[in-house]
């Protein structure tokens, strides 16, 4: 099994961009995270896989800050901030993006409105100009354009009558445009054909596929990582990490089952 | 000097009776729409104090007349609409009502179909925050032999906050037969899942209830001549409240 670096010699210009330590968390009173702890550096995608009900959605909607997703012990550091300490669109300013399993509709706001609103109060937030709305278009064009989306989809009401691939093309977009250092994405490849996978696959690649960004793919299956050649695959069972490996795993996961691997 | 009304009079239920008594008695305007003819008015309360206007609509044969309303005002402010309708007359209706505080905003229409063929279409929009109390009282009459009568009445209500309250009654009088009237109704909340979605992508928490209430108040000046005057207005208004 490949080695997992736990620990960076103090020396080194730290490269770690998200430590979870010991994390808790319960939805509804319920304890869901039971000690959890990751840590992912800058440069490097790493896939969480589990069985249902193993956490995963609350582990993105817990580092997203999603009201319900109650952290009970432990801590997060978001390139060297306290993640937990912030609220959800302070995360984002921060350069937290989540990528929803399941987009939210909202009727009426368009699609174009909402992201350029998003972005400059990103920018405002960590004191940047303003884009313009002609720099914001352009920017939305060409992103919409890596992801195969007709631009036009953007004067639409946000995710109102997209389909399912569309969805999460969008979201997709969505992170190009806003163009954040750590992405939780969160089963984006639910709901997607295969060139649609292919697409969105190869998005994340050309978007965050860099030294100084990183990628948390939540996924049950093996076929997005054919396409986003994870670093790192955990797995999350029972709240917690239960075993870490590299790409090798996914595999022997898609051929074994989680009962096969866990045992 | 006519009598001030009281809580017994259905129209004037929910009104602020303190408030009505500086400036009653209120006078009627009258706004007649000639057969055929079309027309478009605007009425925008956000002022303080009180404001109360009274509308006594006539429309004929064919004509049209779409009214829209921003009704903010921070204090009591209250628009009651009474409107006959001809054969073959349209009458749309579009009002916004915002108040925050302890402030008190209504709407009062009758919308009277009195001949064949006629249509209305009423669409309100509310958003209420702080204690404030919005209103719509809504009655659409079909006079006996008013056949083919298509009334539409679209009442939405958002509340903001625990002690603001919303009262909506749409109300159907029909002494005809084979007409249409339908009438829907709601009061809720924001949509506490969209407010995440966009926090997520970095819209504090403010910024992303004015993106959403901005929407929902949009439906009802859709198609309006001055929809960005209106808007515009409608959107100071939130901004307060927020």
């Amino acid at each position: 099994m490949a080695g997992f670096p736990r620990s960076i010699p103090f020396f080194t210009k730290s490269p770690i961009m998200l430590t979870i330590d010991n994390l808790h968390a319960t939805v509804a009173d319920k304890p869901i995270l039971k000690g959890l702890s990751l840590t992912i550096n800058a440069g490097e995608i790493h896939a969480i896989m589990g069985p249902n009900g193993a956490g995963k959605s609350t582990l993105g909607y817990t580092l997203g800050g999603r009201p319900g997703y109650e952290v009970t012990g432990g801590s997060v550091t978001f390139d060297g901030q306290d993640l937990l300490a912030l609220e959800p669109h302070e995360r984002a300013a921060a350069g937290l993006f989540l990528g929803f399993q399941y987009p939210v509709e909202i009727p009426g706001v368009s699609m174009v409105q909402f992201l350029r609103e998003s972005l400059n109060a990103q920018r405002k937030g960590r004191g940047e100009e303003p884009l313009s709305g002609g720099a914001f278009l352009k920017l939305a064009r060409e992103q919409a354009g890596l992801l195969k989306l007709d631009a036009d989809m953007l004067k639409r009401p946000v995710n109102v009558g997209f389909s399912g691939g569309e969805k999460k093309r969008a979201e997709m977009v969505q992170m190009g445009i806003l163009d954040p250092k750590l992405a939780i994405l969160d089963e984006t490849d639910s709901g997607l054909d295969i060139d649609a996978l292919k697409v969105c696959g190869e998005g994340i690649n050309a978007i965050m596929r860099r030294p100084d960004k990183a990628v948390l793919l939540i996924t049950h299956y093996q076929r997005l990582l054919d396409y986003v050649k994870p670093d790192f695959v955990h797995v999350l069972a029972g709240g917690r990490i239960v075993r870490s490996g590299g790409a090798d795993l996914a595999l022997e996961l898609e051929q074994q089952g989680y009962e096969g691997v866990l045992a | 000097m006519t009598a001030l009304p009281t809580r017994h009079d259905e129209a004037w239920r929910y009104a602020d009776f303190a408030a009505l008594a500086t400036v009653w008695p209120v006078a009627q305007q009258a706004i007649v729409v000639d057969a055929g003819e079309s027309a478009a008015h605007t009425l925008v309360l956000t002022g303080a104090g009180t404001e109360v206007r009274d509308l006594a609509i006539t429309l004929g044969e064919g004509a049209h007349l779409s009214l829209h309303v921003l009704n903010a005002a921070r204090g009591y402010g209250r628009v009651a609409v009474r409107v006959a309708l001809a054969r073959g007359a349209q009458f749309h209706f579009g009002a916004a009502q915002v108040a925050g505080a302890d402030h008190r905003v209504e709407i009062v229409t009758e919308v009277v179909h009195t001949a064949p063929d006629a249509i209305s279409r009423q669409i309100v929009r509310q958003v209420m925050a702080g204690r404030a109390t919005g209103n719509y009282l809504g009655r659409v009459v079909v006079d006996r032999g008013a056949v083919g009568t298509d009334g539409e009445q679209s009442i939405r209500a958002m509340l903001l906050d625990r002690g603001a309250s919303a009262n909506a009654r749409p109300e159907l009088e029909i002494y005809a037969d084979d007409v249409k009237c339908a009438h829907g109704c709601a009061i809720g909340e924001l949509d506490k899942d969209g407010l995440f979605y966009l926090a997520s992508r970095g819209l504090p928490p403010a910024a992303a209830k004015a993106l959403m209430l901005q929407a929902f108040l949009a439906e009802a000046f859709a198609g309006a001549d001055d929809e960005e005057r209106l808007t515009t207005a409608a959107l100071a208004a939130l901004e307060d409240l927020l």
